[in-house]
């Protein structure tokens, strides 16, 4: 999959390196390392060739071609794409894995009928579920950034995903 | 390691250096087709019940995952031997040999509450896997598996040679699996324990044969064991907890 437009998803480039929590109301796509926890509820996540994701994830639907650590809930559709190694259960509807990917784990597929406890109320205040402002991102002394790819496609988009980051030195994977 | 393989290839007539009558490129990237008796006894327990709780320990296969969440399974995938091949297990024991961690590889790998399984698919697992991880693993495949669960595993046979080329399995229909040559990869992860693990796949080369009688006492604790002979030099076993 190519990497998507940045209008159509906030982007987090390679050389982003992520630890905390991590939520957001918008569609989300990961080509750096993130640590923590992913809460997309209602949007897609993707996790590119380059992303290293240690987190457990729930969004509406998740792809991943790079490496994930921790479990995936999608409430549509999960896909493992054949560069993915993926490690850690998958609780979704649709699961797709293509020929290649690495995976360590459980499938568990739930019906329809669970859908709604898979996604709470967040669609009548998409922006409610975001944990912390914006600023934080900037302020956080949690974050590490470096390179002009941080702000790949973030420069609008970000706003909509809030990062809640320990006060902690970030510890590469 | 290699030479815990190279006396295992005492067990066969010719030497560890083999033939050099490995897969061609061609069978490398073909797939074989092959019926499997031991699959489709293995079948019908699959069509009676559902919600069964599989446990699949060859490589990642869609095929084998869609097969069984088709018919409303849980299916946890678990690729024990890339997992075997992690450098981090290596270890020296008191003579300073060379040895696999067989503690570290359980404490890594097949984590699951005891009983959990109804089904684990062993494939061609133990004669591929080196020694001295076989007997922890089938002992820890016995504790996972509930009373009446089923292991499904394939054995060479003698015949069959030391360059017998390891393949991936997968279901295709209740009686048919699909054989696909393991290619060569390097990858790089992070396991349970926080340590990155690197791991090569392909080039797994046969370990040794097991005889019937070997069979038996490899799955002495287990309540029955069932053969069937295959033409390709292969005997499938499904045994009941």
């Amino acid at each position: 999959m190519d990497t998507p437009k940045t209008g159509e998803f906030a982007h987090i480039g390679k050389s982003v390196i992520i630890k905390g929590e991590l939520s957001g109301s918008e569609d989300l796509y990961v080509d750096g390392q993130v640590e923590g926890t992913i809460e997309l509820q209602g949007n897609s996540l993707i996790i590119g060739p380059n992303g290293q994701v240690r987190a457990n994830v729930n969004a509406k639907a998740v792809v991943v071609e790079g490496k994930l650590e921790g479990d995936i809930r999608a409430s549509e559709r999960a896909e493992l794409k054949k560069s993915a190694i993926a490690v850690g259960d998958i609780v979704t509807q649709r699961v797709a894995i293509e020929d290649g990917a690495y995976f360590k784990g459980k499938v568990d597929i739930q019906k329809e009928s669970a859908k709604p406890e898979a996604l709470p109320a967040t669609k009548s205040e998409p922006r409610a579920e975001a944990r912390s402002a914006a600023a934080q991102v900037a302020s956080g002394s949690g974050r590490a950034t470096s390179g002009a790819a941080a702000g790949a496609g973030s420069g609008s988009t970000v706003p909509a995903v809030a990062i809640k980051i320990p006060v902690t030195e970030p510890k590469k994977f | 390691m290699a030479s815990v393989a190279h006396s295992f290839m005492k067990l066969f007539r010719g030497s560890s250096t083999g033939s050099g009558q490995g897969p061609t490129p061609a069978q490398r990237t073909q797939r074989l087709t092959r019926r499997s008796s031991g699959l489709a006894e293995l079948a019908k327990i699959l069509a009676s019940e559902q919600s069964l709780c599989v446990l699949d320990l060859g490589s990642t296969s869609p095929a084998n995952i869609r097969y069984l969440i088709e018919r409303g399974h849980k299916i946890y995938s678990e690729d024990l031997l890339t997992a075997s091949t992690d450098p981090a297990l290596l270890a020296k024991d008191e003579q300073g040999n060379v040895v696999l961690d067989t503690k570290k590889f359980l404490t890594d790998n097949l984590v699951y509450p005891a009983a959990q399984f109804d089904v684990v698919l062993c494939w061609n697992l133990p004669d591929y896997m080196d020694e001295s991880l076989v007997k922890p693993v089938v002992s820890r495949l016995w504790s996972l598996l509930k009373p009446g669960g089923v292991v499904l595993a394939f054995f060479h046979t003698r015949e069959a040679g030391p360059d017998a080329p390891c393949y991936r399995y997968h279901i295709v229909a209740p009686d048919t699996l699909e054989m696909q040559h393991i290619e060569a990869h390097r990858e790089v992860r992070k396991g349970p324990t926080g340590v990155m693990h690197s791991a090569t796949t392909g080039g797994f080369r046969l370990q040794r044969v097991f005889n019937n009688r070997h069979i038996e006492n490899l799955f002495h604790d287990f309540a029955s064991i069932k053969f069937f002979l295959a033409r390709d030099n292969v005997r499938e076993v499904l045994v009941m907890r």
